[in-house]
């Protein structure tokens, strides 16, 4: 990949620095420049990119530079504490309500993300962890999105409701959760269509659904390799119907994943769990610094970095 | 459509406060370009042509710069009448690409199409991996109204596309259309997979006019180019189509694979019912590039 340089391309910026114990201002403005490009190549959103470049500089000018790091990882440094920082520092989980209260979880996204695969594998998660989950059909309009929801069901072993597709989501959302309050579901899971975040109709759908149940969560489903665009469909769909987490899909791929940055950016929402695969199984955990050091393109420097 | 609602406010409102062409100038038109996923490396390219272009042509009016960069990237993009040969001969179309993107969307779609244009299609339900694969799309061959053959759960996809070969042959048909499992590029037996169903073809159908769709998401940021390259290694890619354009994406991504890879954009799918499928129309899709929205800030 274009970019797996970016170590390299750092050090030859500092070339003849070596011996300088400071970064100045011209040093560090040069350095920042490759990291720019390098983000935009990861898809990180221009205006976010530009942000973070700010807080960067502002940081790196005048720091003396620590013992054994040279200049360039210097700023690597810095460059890498502050991508973790606004990706969220910690690991989270899904909030889950106590005891036999029931959970509602919405997932919600753009079309094709991977709602109901993820569905499915949230539901296996939660199923290990001794929960007794409910799936729920709530997209009637994607050719065989109830069937491809009840295959992935009977392979976690997890009941899925259904009432065809002639009825409302929200009508089917309702009798969803009265069936989890009849039948001992401690968590109700939605799967609902994909939508885009622009089409009014269907974000006042999820609305609906959110003013119908109580939603507990409601989470974004990402995919990874989203481009620029990633901010307006995070930012729209935080604004209109209030999210509350974000998982991101397909980074099994090998897409550098700068959406996540964006995202984070632009909702302040904690990216909960990643998509790695296709199978039911592929559900992992979320860890801010890999995917700075991914977004980055240099996990082997970063490691290098973090024991100096 | 909703898309076109989005283009026809036009491009007259960017560019403006710009009374001479300068950093400030060449910047913006930097910002627009990244902001439509052109990437870095393509976005430098069409700056740099065009700074050539001003110096060589003398050029001092921001408005005359502006026009000659959209109307680059328009010629560049421009399909050739060939390019739609293979709706009018008896064709083989496999339509390939990652998880999601839209190809069972696109096969519907463009079975309705050919359907229409009078053409005797027949779809194969290569795609045996994804649950629920072949009931979706049994139902868009049933709204396009034409035969589908398919496979178990799990069954060897070539043998899927073998098979649908025979019937089409037998049928007589014109055009047979292969959905297959969306699967990512850097997963090796996916993609030799892929390549087995390529040469059944190749072996079961050598007088089909080949044609290969590659399926990418208007959303998807530089990685589709990644995914074209990969796509191409293992058949000869002779289009694009861009799906999911009735959003805010502005599918840029395709700039960057024509002006590296030389692969046509010949559909756009606009939304989710079987007419929302348009042919490519460079004017149109440069338009929309440079659209921004009125409002935004700085
Ligand atoms: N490689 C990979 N594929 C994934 C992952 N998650 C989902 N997919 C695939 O992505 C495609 C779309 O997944 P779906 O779960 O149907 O997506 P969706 O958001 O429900 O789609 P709509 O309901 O049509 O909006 C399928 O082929 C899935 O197998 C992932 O983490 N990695
Ligand atoms: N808005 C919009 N949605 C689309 C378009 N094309 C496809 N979709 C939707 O995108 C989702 C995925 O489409 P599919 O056709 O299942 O995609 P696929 O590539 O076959 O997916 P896999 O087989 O799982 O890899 C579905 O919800 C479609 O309705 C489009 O042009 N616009
Ligand atoms: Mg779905
Ligand atoms: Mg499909």
């Amino acid at each position: 990949m274009a970019f797996d340089n970016l170590s390299e391309k750092l050090q030859n910026v500092f070339k003849n620095l070596r011996s300088k114990g400071r970064l100045t201002e011209d040093d560090v403005k040069s350095a920042l420049k490759e990291v720019k490009l390098a983000l935009l190549e990861a898809d990180v959103n221009f205006k976010v990119v530009k942000q973070f470049i700010k807080t960067v500089q502002e940081r790196a000018i005048g720091q003396d530079v620590m013992n054994g790091l040279n200049p360039g990882q210097m700023v690597i440094k810095i460059v890498n504490e502050e991508m973790i920082a606004l990706m969220g520092s910690e690991t989270t989980e899904i909030a889950l309500k106590s005891g036999n209260e029931i959970t509602v979880i919405m997932m919600a996204g753009l079309q094709g993300a991977g709602k109901t695969t993820t569905t499915a594998k949230i539901a296996g998660k939660l199923k290990q962890k001794g929960r007794n989950p409910l799936l729920t059909a709530c997209d009637v309009y994607r050719p065989a999105a109830i069937e491809q929801l009840k295959i992935n069901g009977e392979k976690q072993g997890v009941e899925v409701f259904s009432m065809g597709d002639k009825n409302k989501p929200v009508d089917i959302a309702k009798a969803a959760v009265e069936h989890a309050q009849k039948n001992g579901f401690n968590v109700v899971i939605l799967d609902t269509a994909g939508r885009l975040h622009v089409d009014e109709e269907m974000m006042d759908e999820l609305v609906a659904i959110k003013n119908a149940v109580d939603v507990t969560q409601t989470i974004l489903v990402v995919d990874a390799m989203t481009g620029q665009d990633a901010v307006n469909v995070a930012g729209m769909f935080d604004e209109k119907i209030g999210i509350d987490g974000v998982i991101l899909t397909k980074l099994d791929g090998d897409t550098r994943g700068g959406a996540a940055l964006s995202i984070r950016a632009v909702t302040g929402k904690p990216i909960l769990y990643i998509g790695m695969g296709e199978k039911l199984s592929d559900l992992e955990q979320f860890y801010p610094d890999r995917m700075a050091s991914r977004i980055l393109g240099m996990g082997d420097v970063l490691t290098m970095i973090e024991k100096a | 459509t909703k898309t076109r609602d989005n283009i026809v406010s036009g491009i007259d409102s960017i560019f403006s406060g710009f009374s001479s062409i300068d950093d400030d100038f060449y910047e913006e038109i930097e910002e627009i370009l990244i902001m439509g996923d052109l990437g870095v490396k393509a976005t430098e390219e069409i700056i740099e042509n065009l700074k050539a272009k001003v110096k060589e042509n003398k050029i001092k009016e921001p408005a005359a710069c502006k026009q000659l960069l959209i109307d680059s990237i328009k010629e560049q993009m421009r399909v050739e009448d060939t390019a739609y040969r293979f709706e009018e001969e008896k064709s083989v179309v496999l339509v390939i690409g990652v998880n999601g993107v839209g190809k069972t969307t696109t096969v519907g779609k463009l079975a309705g199409k050919l359907k229409d244009q009078g053409r005797k299609v027949v779809i194969a339900a290569a795609d045996t991996f994804r649950a629920a694969a072949g009931d979706q799309l049994a139902e868009w061959a049933n709204r396009a109204g034409v035969e589908m053959i398919g496979g178990q759960e799990g069954a060897d996809p070539a043998s899927v596309v073998f098979d649908a070969v025979a019937s089409a042959k037998s049928k007589g048909a014109d055009v047979l259309l292969c959905d297959t499992a969306g699967r990512l590029h850097n997963k090796k037996n996916l993609m030799e997979e892929l390549r087995k169903m390529n040469r059944i073809i190749d072996r079961e159908f050598p007088d089909a006019y080949r044609e290969t769709l590659v399926v990418l998401d208007a959303t998807t940021g530089q990685n589709a180019l990644s995914q074209a390259k990969q796509f191409g290694e293992v058949a000869d890619i002779t289009g694009i189509v861009l799906t999911k354009m009735d959003g805010t994406a502005k599918g840029g991504i395709a700039v960057a694979i024509q002006s590296e890879l030389n692969i046509p954009v010949k559909y756009i799918g606009v939304g989710e019912t079987i007419e929302d499928l348009q042919k490519f129309d460079a004017d149109e899709f440069v338009n929309a590039l440079f659209k921004t929205d009125g409002n935004e800030e700085e």
